[in-house]
């Protein structure tokens, strides 16, 4: 019987020719990513807890300081230095202030055909470059660490099959919250989304990585893509070769294989307070806003914010909206002022931030008040997410939220 | 007996504990701000041996440990949802703290009802009724009968 893509890569930790979905396997972590989220408290349980403390591969974990930073309060100060230390003391190789956790280990860590557990849900993210990345809390985190290993429960896998191209002013976003919206918040719940097919070549490596970021709002345990020339380019680009190529065998067995024509995708909107309430844009025109965001892990690369810049170049942030620009990393931040893309932003009246996960956080930057709507690339727009319990979330494309900063309401680039 | 708190289906981990606590140094800093969105009272009404019973997807959203710690160390016995997403559920197992799937105990009962919950024989008793608990895979109840993942490590070295 064949193999999944997910199937393969499991395997190939565990050390074993072949799994199926449902069994549960033994697996070698290829990289552990942690950042300042919950670190403090898995280096707690390291100094408290454990009776043996020590780390199997130092060489395998990735610390990243990017949710609260530049810190907030003393508390979050004390927090991320327990951690700095920690790493310092350890040798563990440590970024603070150079971007969202997933943006560095795109750029920086991930290779094809690895199993990296990410004490962050968006650790599904890593399957734009064919790798098994999956969200754990910080106790996984530490078992992990110390023994270099884990256990899996294999995941059924949704295949999507992609044919066709997105239309010109629809974004890879509104694709994955077209999905999300067809099978819901746990319609993917202990399963891998998989995509494949013809359309998935027409999709960059930031669109792939918005898909496969946002994935985890389904309730799945990862997603996959597999690795053609766009994403070994990629690679190359950033001074990495591929471990292993895995693709679905011909005879896998999926439990459901959906079809998607990428040409009938149209801008959506997610409503608040969950990231399966999805609508057409076109049924949220006229809503006010208060702020717009435009960064995080899911739209912060340079394609999203070349994709605002066209839409606001020349044109004013309405009053009284404040609209947050949050490169995803330094490396895009310094891209986008080389483009002359910040300037754009920065004229227009945008406040460009350090690159963070900023406002899709909820507690560092930018965050909303009582009564209050944002519109957002974040990844979600759960009640209180971005500030408040009684404000309000939009989730959107890019230029849908630049859009939106313009013209003081929601809205699409076509209209302003 | 414990008192039930119950809640609706899609309850996601930032309405458990919201980002603003989380880098707080302890759990313990923590735990008087769960469920704040939600129902403010809850932590200073929920008393040790209570229980959250919810509907669907309990736990959804950000891998944040914190969410099951900070009920865990508020004294809830455990949490019976209609389903769980994983990573809570992973996470509740790796601290110790019991999550039992009922497709029906959420329909049963309402807000501040009464129940008893029996884990070795599987039994929830409910309004004179009985419900039996959907049993764990057999590497979990491992993990949760030495107490948690940390000290099914201390063991093993």
């Amino acid at each position: 019987m064949g193999m999944t893509m997910a199937e393969k890569i499991i395997a190939r930790a565990a050390g074993v020719e072949s799994t199926k979905a449902g069994d549960i396997e033994t697996v070698t972590l290829d990289k552990l990513m942690s950042n300042d989220g919950t670190t403090h408290l898995t280096i707690d349980m390291y100094n408290n807890k454990l009776k043996n403390p020590k780390i199997a591969d130092v060489s395998k974990l990735v610390w990243i300081v990017d949710h609260n930073i530049p810190a907030d309060s003393p508390k979050t100060a004390a927090s991320q230095k327990k951690m700095r230390d920690f790493a310092k003391e350890h040798g563990i190789t440590f970024y603070e202030g150079e971007g969202v956790c997933h943006q560095i280990m795109m750029e920086n860590h991930v290779c094809p055909g690895e199993l990296i557990f990410g004490a962050d849900s968006h650790t599904c993210a890593y399957g734009a470059l064919g790798a098994f990345g999956t969200g754990v809390g910080c106790t996984d985190y530490l078992y992990a660490m110390v023994t270099g290993t884990s256990w899996l429960l294999v995941p059924e896998t949704i295949r999507f099959n992609l044919t066709g191209k997105l239309p010109e002013g629809v974004y890879a976003r509104d694709l994955i919250l077209t999905i999300i919206g067809k099978i819901s918040a746990n319609g993917a719940n202990y399963k891998a989304m998989e995509f494949a097919g013809e359309g998935l070549h027409t999709l960059s490596m930031a669109d792939r990585i918005s898909v496969c970021n946002l994935c985890v709002e389904a309730g799945a345990k990862t997603a996959l893509m597999e690795v053609d020339d766009i994403a070994l380019d990629y690679l190359k680009e950033h001074g990495r070769e591929p471990k292993a190529c895995f693709k679905s065998d011909d005879d896998a067995v999926f439990s459901q294989v959906i079809d998607i024509d990428l040409s009938t995708i149209q801008p959506i909107v997610a409503k608040p307070h969950f990231v399966d309430n999805v609508v057409p844009a076109s049924e949220c025109y006229g809503v006010h806003i208060d702020e717009a965001f435009l960064g995080s892990c899911n739209n912060g690369r340079i394609e999203d914010l070349r994709a605002g810049a066209a839409v606001i170049k020349g044109k004013k942030v309405a009053p009284k909206v404040r609209f947050l620009v949050v490169p995803a990393s330094r490396a895009v931040y310094k891209q986008a002022m080389q483009e002359g893309l910040l300037d754009i932003f920065m004229e227009a009246g945008a406040i460009v931030m350090n690159p963070n996960c900023s406002v899709c956080w909820g507690a560092c930057q930018g965050v909303i008040g009582e009564g209050e709507t944002l519109i957002s690339t974040g990844t979600r727009n759960f009640k209180g997410r971005a500030g408040h319990k009684d404000s309000f979330v939009y989730l959107a494309s890019a230029a849908t939220v630049t859009a939106s900063a313009i013209a003081g309401e929601i809205t699409t680039a076509d209209r302003v | 007996m414990g008192k039930i708190f119950r809640f609706d289906k899609d309850v996601d981990t930032d309405q458990i504990i919201a980002s603003q606590y989380l880098l707080f140094p302890t759990i313990d800093e923590m735990k008087t701000h769960t469920f704040e969105s939600l129902n403010s009272e809850f932590a200073a009404q929920v008393q040790p041996g209570d229980f959250v019973v919810a509907d669907e997807n309990f736990g959804c959203g950000s891998s944040r440990e914190q969410a099951p710690s900070v009920l865990k160390a508020l004294g809830v016995k455990a949490v019976i949802a209609k389903s769980f997403a994983r990573i809570f559920y992973r996470n509740s197992i790796n601290i110790g703290m019991p999550v039992i799937v009922s497709k029906e105990l959420y329909d049963a009962v309402a807000d501040g009802d009464s129940m008893e919950l029996d884990l070795e024989r599987g039994v929830i008793t409910a309004n004179g009724r009985e419900f039996s608990c959907t049993k764990l895979p057999a590497q979990m109840q491992a993990i949760l009968d030495q107490g948690g993942l940390i000290a099914s490590l201390n063991k093993e070295d």
